[in-house]
């Protein structure tokens, strides 16, 4: 098989981890099928670290460089990786599932028409083809799915895939640029959501539901997670909460939120509905917390405390404050 | 301006789900069918906004077979004008769709093109953006809010680390997540009007699935866990367990 081409985000200046995560698996993938991996980044100007990609894998770092291409604009990230992976002749593209790559996969795999295997959680070379894992009904079922498109194109869920250094220090090129007309969509105005973490970009989530009683007790939760440091972990949410109004959507885990594959999940006062369990399971590590001892969260979980959130949450926020304070 | 919401018929959220004998499909046996949930919160914010134009059509249109009947008649109990059933299956190769669609909506006069952000079976959140490229349409994703004003919309979008406001100007694709779109309840009268508006049925131009199921398996299950202990007390041991068994603290 060609090659595979890793497309890597970078923001403020720095290759985003996720970008690290989905060089790592193209180039274990290429490796199982006796090919390379190469890194993709666009923008205004390279990451500060982006020859460092060398070390993950990239026999070459290719650079898209434009002054357009400073922001991210759909249309014109997804003509110029399209052209790479033409150019290039690459028998596969890997994104990153994040809320870019998810907007831009897609867009990518139309241009090239080829189909699109999203949010991956495993990859494994079968025949000299790459066999993609993936979940369906939020996490209900796995499918093990093959592309017959001719560039294999999947978008790797981030947290899944371990960044992992290798031997080579990989060359940096930069190639030629040609943006389409347009772009049509403009972005007139953001807001920073007070720079907290997203949660689908954390690796520690402290989740609440229901049995937190109202959103006056989210101090609690956030307690937590300021002592596990808020730049790592993030507030997550069970629908019920989002659906009664205490939290925002964008908190919200599970079969019609997000889906979520942190480190460290912990469940607090969720009783683990079918669609919650769906968007957490694939945690690495499951903790819960509830007042009833046979609620279905303490099915998944790896640990679990029996007991009232409200007496649970200060002494857990209070012991990780002294473990970090020892190092 | 007219609005056309791409929709599709998928499991109740809450249902649980086993694999079918062949492998590769799930056992329908005792599922409920609903309309994905944000395919609801689309078709809702299509009524909304041809209520505050004061003017066009709403339609409703699926790619699937007769079970998806009933999920079409469901956008038109909501406040739909028309439905359309693109007699076909949905794979989960999403350009398959996207092409099926490209055929039935290209040289079609639609505003805009409104899609849930992603389906509740196969959760590829691809045929929205799919479809936009095929057809040379603007395209916003993971659309939390929009409004139509002077042949443009301005969308609000949860993005990483904070919420974008983007415009484009329509004719426009939009997938829609949760957010402003609270999906209506369809009332008695709405159920009743439903059963006579139009509902158009034809055969879908049908695309090459490239995207295949080798298996579908259940979830790997996880190793049993254990509980550590009661109340506050119990913390400490949890804390020490954290760091040096699951070493993720």
């Amino acid at each position: 098989m060609s090659n595979i081409l890793a497309v890597v985000e970078q923001r403020d200046g720095q290759v985003r981890g996720v970008g690290r995560e989905v060089l790592s698996a193209a180039a274990a993938a290429a490796e199982s099928l006796g090919a390379a991996a190469d890194a993709l980044l666009l923008g205004e100007r390279a990451a500060a670290d982006a020859a460092a990609l060398g070390h993950y894998g990239a026999g070459t770092v290719k650079l898209a460089l434009h002054p357009g291409l400073g922001a991210y604009s759909p249309e014109r990230y997804a003509r110029v990786v399209a052209d790479v992976v033409t150019a290039g002749g690459y028998g596969a593209v890997f994104f990153g599932a994040t809320a870019q790559g998810k907007d831009l996969a897609p867009r990518v795999a139309a241009l090239l028409d080829v189909p699109l295997a999203s949010d991956v959680t495993g990859i494994d070379a079968e025949d000299g083809q790459l066999v993609f894992i993936r979940p369906v009904y939020a996490g209900k079922a796995f499918a093990r799915v093959v592309s017959e498109g001719a560039v294999a194109a999947a978008s790797l869920r981030p947290n899944v895939f371990a960044p992992a250094e290798r031997a080579g220090a990989g060359s940096v090129e930069e190639v030629p640029v040609t943006l389409p007309d347009g772009p049509t969509s403009r972005v007139v105005d953001f807001e920073a959501a007070g720079g907290t973490l997203d949660v689908s970009e954390a690796s520690v989530i402290v989740s609440g539901g229901r049995g937190m009683k109202g959103p006056e007790n989210w101090h609690l939760l956030e307690a937590v997670r300021d002592a596990v440091g808020s730049d790592v972990a993030a507030l997550g949410a069970s629908r019920a909460v989002v659906d009664a109004g205490w939290r925002p959507h964008g908190e919200q885990v599970g079969q019609t939120g997000k889906t979520v594959s942190p480190k460290l999940y912990m469940a607090m006062a969720i009783s683990g509905a079918i669609q919650h369990l769906a968007g957490m399971r694939t945690s690495q590590t499951i903790v819960a917390v509830n007042k009833d001892p046979d609620a279905p969260i303490f099915g998944v979980a790896d640990y679990g405390i029996v007991g009232d959130v409200q007496e649970v949450l200060p002494r857990l926020a209070e012991e990780i404050r002294a473990l970090k304070a020892r190092g | 301006m007219n609005i056309t919401v791409c929709i599709k018929r998928t499991p109740d959220t809450e249902t649980r789900i086993r694999v079918a004998q062949d492998g590769v499909g799930i056992d329908s046996t005792g599922v409920k069918y609903i309309m994905s949930p944000y395919d609801e919160m689309a078709v809702e914010a299509a009524l909304r906004t041809r209520e505050s134009l004061g003017a066009g059509e709403v339609e409703v249109l699926t790619l699937g077979e007769d079970g998806s009947v009933e999920t079409l008649r469901a956008g038109l109990a909501m406040g739909a004008d028309r439905a359309t059933l693109l007699r076909g299956a949905a794979t989960m190769d999403g350009l398959a769709t996207a092409r099926t669609l490209q055929a039935e909506l290209g040289g079609r006069e639609v505003g805009l093109i409104l899609f849930g952000v992603k389906a509740a079976d196969d959760d590829q959140q691809q045929v929205g953006p799919m479809t936009a490229t095929l057809l040379g349409l603007p395209c916003v994703t993971a659309v939390a809010d929009f409004e139509v004003q002077d042949g443009a919309v301005r969308c609000r979008r949860e993005v990483e680390g904070g919420t974008e406001v983007v415009e484009v100007p329509t004719p426009a694709v939009l997938t829609v997540t949760k957010g402003a779109f609270e999906p209506r309840y369809a009332s008695l009268k709405g159920i009743m009007a439903a059963k006579r508006k139009p509902l158009e049925e034809k055969p879908a131009e049908a695309a090459e699935s490239r995207l295949t199921v080798r298996v579908l398996e259940p979830p790997p299950q996880r190793p049993a866990g254990r509980v550590v202990g009661e109340g506050a007390d119990a913390v400490p041991e949890l804390v020490r367990l954290l760091r040096e068994e699951a070493k993720v603290l």
